[in-house]
């Protein structure tokens, strides 16, 4: 009978020591998404922006690997990974980016001001796109291969360090 | 300068904190309450004075923007109104932090003046209990989350306030539910006073009844408060995500129900002590650990804020002492405790400890699923769990429990017999049933809220059962309040099935002019209009919803755009008949000129809320119910105190 009384106090001290390994772990490790292996769900979004086209589903089915960017112009974060979406770019890297909840006049001017490494952007006003995708906040980049398939998820913004990896990522998407 | 008062009226609470957990404990220890040991009462009510006066030091300073405070500069701005001026000061974590210990300090305060039930010793040890709780909390406002920290240089204006913050109904939510998750801080300290003087009684239970009801109350309002401003504007048209944020207040507000009808045995029959000092612990332990989970940033959520690694380690050293060590305590003396009062499996008794374990069930069910993710990430797998998950496995509990929330309030406590209710069993079993094929066969629908819709049905039936027979007028107000809680539960659980089952959606990008349906809705958009607020400007879409042909009304959902900070939000709208909403949202524009809408028929969707309300109602009707009649005990007491009294003199 008395053992079992320090079963809730064995339980805590699992939580306990579960709790306290977690909140000395870094946080921006590379993580496993619950998506990675599925395909992305059915969208069609309208274009963000003059003079890019918008983005559906069904572009991703043509073979080729691709980046797939959730930002906003409001989200300092995301200015801060341009310059990294610009390398991505420049060493071939086809980086598609869907807005969320965001303004034509404001993803524009972000882009006058920050650079443009899109070849489509949709505009995603009911995150419908983020929800469907399981991201959780802006910025967020999935490499997707070339059937549609969610291959890798990166959380927040890109750093340097992080392109490498992207580019990896992409090129074994592409295999 | 008055910032500085309300710091020094912290640290100065803080002290007395102190001299309550020693006076408290020296009572204890010599028995006789006088000297320093007599102290502890008397510093609880300061404490609370004080805690109190720091409160409205920061309401002030967020009251006239004093921008050279930091966490005014960090969460407000000049040009907000003023009652988001003043949520503003609990809308963050220093603040929230604050009002949480604000609102021990004057419970705690408020038992010290109270109180005389308790045998002096368990009193004592509650306050000090209460004053050791309430020290942890103030070493973490003093040093790590000072609310009433000054910049070396005013700022020019403030950052504001998330404008998702800027409602009222989320304004009243946090403080709802810190009243909820501090009163049973409350029943905490009293478990383990009680557990230190090796006193469980009834005269205890009695004590810790109200405390819990309160709780109780504030929590069930603020979970219906919160889920319903989460539906309105979120405007994902979805009141409940099984969010770990939001499951930090379901699971404090599932151990404080257990806890609710495990006390009110004991207080009735001298039963169930152990578990009753258990739920006492568990359900204040789940209100720390939903502290943890929301601010720690361990587990990612749409709702976190204010995360912060560093705090969150602080959270968790309270945790680790406060909950471990009472935990320790129950381990050393909970065998010592006897069970009390024995009772037949068919009693009033055995159906409430049969609700306790299912209730304990599903908490453990919610519990696993928040904490899933942690357990994963250690091995370096990144999961989230959902409704897939946390539906269909908290249903094989919770459907016994509604079964037994029928059924148990006929019973007689001690024993009774199957066969002496047999007529109500049938018509609860009937009612199932036959709700069960009237569902079905009215509108084809998912298993789970088929059974949902039927039980509902039959429950809200069965809740009025326990009155047959009974002389309405003489009836205990509490039985009205149990009466009125079940009946909420049937009510609720009808409009979360009726809305799993029967809603509709549509995404429409129209013109204007044109118009689209949904369920029984037509609506027309007539014409689309920016529009300027106080600190914010609008697209708002002018639109026209008639109802089965009906009249048409004139709705205008907007999306908004806040300029501090720079955030766009929508504010839905929301067209209520009896039997559902019509819930509209206003996209931006298309390409090509149209509007993109998104709506929503959500049949009997309002009665969620409806029957969380009757809950708390019910809460709110046992309290009184119980305050009655212990001053009727009480001057029954004084009474028979009088009369013995008086035979003595003769």
């Amino acid at each position: 009978m008395g053992w079992r009384m320090w079963l809730p106090l064995m339980f805590f001290a699992l939580f306990l020591g579960l709790a306290a390994y977690q909140l000395t772990q870094p946080k921006d490790e590379f993580v496993e998404s619950r998506m990675i292996g599925q395909s992305l769900p059915y969208f069609d979004l309208p274009a963000a922006t003059d003079g890019l086209p918008g983005v559906s589903s069904k572009d991703f089915a043509d073979g080729k690997p691709r980046l797939l960017n959730i930002w906003a112009s409001w989200c300092l974060p995301c200015i801060a990974e341009a310059p990294q979406l610009e390398a991505l770019k420049e060493q071939g890297a086809d980086i598609v980016g869907v807005a969320i909840r965001d303004d034509p006049a404001d993803v524009a001017e972000f882009l006058a001001r920050h650079g443009n490494p899109y070849s489509r952007i949709g505009r995603d006003d009911l995150s419908e796109v983020q929800l469907g995708i399981g991201s959780s906040g802006v910025p967020e980049t999935f490499v997707i291969d070339g059937k549609g398939t969610i291959t890798y998820q990166h959380i927040g913004d890109i750093r340097a360090d992080d392109v490498p990896v992207l580019l990896e990522k992409l090129r074994e998407a592409g295999q | 300068m008055i910032a500085e008062l309300g710091h020094a009226a912290l640290w100065l609470a803080a002290a007395l904190a102190l001299l309550q957990l020693v006076g408290g404990a020296l009572a204890l220890r010599g028995g006789e309450a006088d000297g320093i040991t007599g102290l502890a009462r008397p510093a609880a009510v300061l404490q609370g004075g004080l805690a109190g006066f720091a409160f409205f030091a920061l309401l002030y300073v967020f009251a006239v923007t004093d921008l050279s405070v930091k966490l005014v500069a960090a969460n407000s701005h000049s040009l907000k109104p003023l009652i988001f001026k003043l949520s503003g000061a609990w809308g963050n974590h220093e603040g929230s932090m604050l009002l949480w210990v604000t609102v021990m300090a004057l419970a705690g305060g408020l038992i010290a003046a109270v109180e005389r039930r308790l045998p002096e010793n368990t009193m004592q040890a509650t306050l000090a209990a209460q004053g050791f709780v309430a020290l942890g909390f103030y070493a973490f406002l003093l040093l790590s989350s000072n609310p009433f920290e000054r910049l070396p240089e005013p700022a020019m204006e403030g950052l504001g306030l998330n404008p998702l913050l800027q409602d009222i109904g989320l304004a009243l939510h946090p403080p709802t539910l810190y009243f909820g998750y501090v009163g049973l801080s409350v029943a905490f300290s009293f478990a383990v006073g009680a557990m230190l003087t090796r006193s469980v009684t009834p005269d205890f239970a009695r004590a810790m009844r109200p405390w819990v009801l309160g709780a109780w109350v504030f929590l069930t309002l603020g979970i219906t408060a919160g889920s319903y401003w989460a539906y309105y504007e979120l405007g994902w048209g979805g009141w409940w995500f099984w969010d770990p944020v939001e499951n930090a207040s379901l699971m404090p507000w599932l151990a404080a129900t257990a806890l609710l009808h495990s006390v009110s045995v004991l207080a009735s029959r001298d039963a169930l002590r152990v578990w009753t000092i258990m739920l006492g612990v568990v359900a204040f332990s789940m209100s720390m650990l939903g502290t943890f989970l929301v601010r720690s940033g361990v587990l990612t959520s749409v709702h976190a804020f204010a995360v912060d690694p560093e705090r969150g380690s602080f959270i968790l050293a309270l945790l680790a002492i406060y909950i471990g060590g009472a935990l320790l305590l129950f381990a050393l003396r909970a065998s010592s405790i006897s069970e009390g009062e024995r009772f037949a499996v068919a009693s009033r008794e055995g159906a409430l400890v049969f609700n306790n374990v299912m209730l304990s069930a599903i908490l453990a069910v919610v519990l696993l699923g928040t904490l899933y993710p942690l357990l994963t990430e250690a091995f370096d797998v990144r999961v989230s769990v959902g409704p897939p998950y946390f539906n269909p496995v908290s249903a094989i509990f919770t459907i016994p429990m509604l079964l037994a929330m029928a059924v148990g309030p006929l019973l007689r406590w001690r024993g009774d017999s199957w066969a002496r209710i047999s007529k109500e069993l049938a018509l609860i079993a009937a009612l199932v049933i036959a709700g069960l094929i009237f569902f079905a066969l009215f509108e084809g629908g998912a298993l789970l809220p088929l059974l949902g819709l039927a039980i509902a049905v039959m429950l809200a039936v069965a809740s009025f059962l326990p009155l047959r027979g009974r002389n309405l007028k003489r009836l205990p107000i509490a039985v009205w309040g149990m009466v009125i809680a079940h009946f909420g539960i049937a009510v609720a659980l009808f409009g979360m099935a009726s809305e799993s089952a029967f809603s509709t959606e549509r995404l429409a990008a129209l013109e204007v002019g044109q118009s689209a349906t949904v369920g029984p809705w037509e609506v027309e958009l007539a014409s689309v209009q920016p529009v300027a607020g106080p600190n914010w400007t609008a697209i708002e879409g002018r639109m026209l919803a008639s109802y089965r042909d009906g009249e048409a009304q004139p709705i205008a959902p907007q999306s908004r755009n806040f300029w501090a900070p720079a955030q766009q939000t929508t504010e839905s709208v929301l067209l209520t008949r009896w039997n559902g909403q019509l819930y509209a949202v206003m996209g931006n524009e298309a390409n090509d000129g149209r509007w993109q809408l998104r709506l929503w028929w959500k049949p009997f969707v309002t009665f969620i809320w409806y029957g969380g309300m009757l809950v708390a109602l019910g809460g709110v009707l046992a309290i009184i119910g119980r305050v009655q009649q212990d001053l009727k005990r009480r001057s029954i007491r004084r009474m028979g105190a009088v009369r013995r009294a008086d035979m003595g003199t003769v």
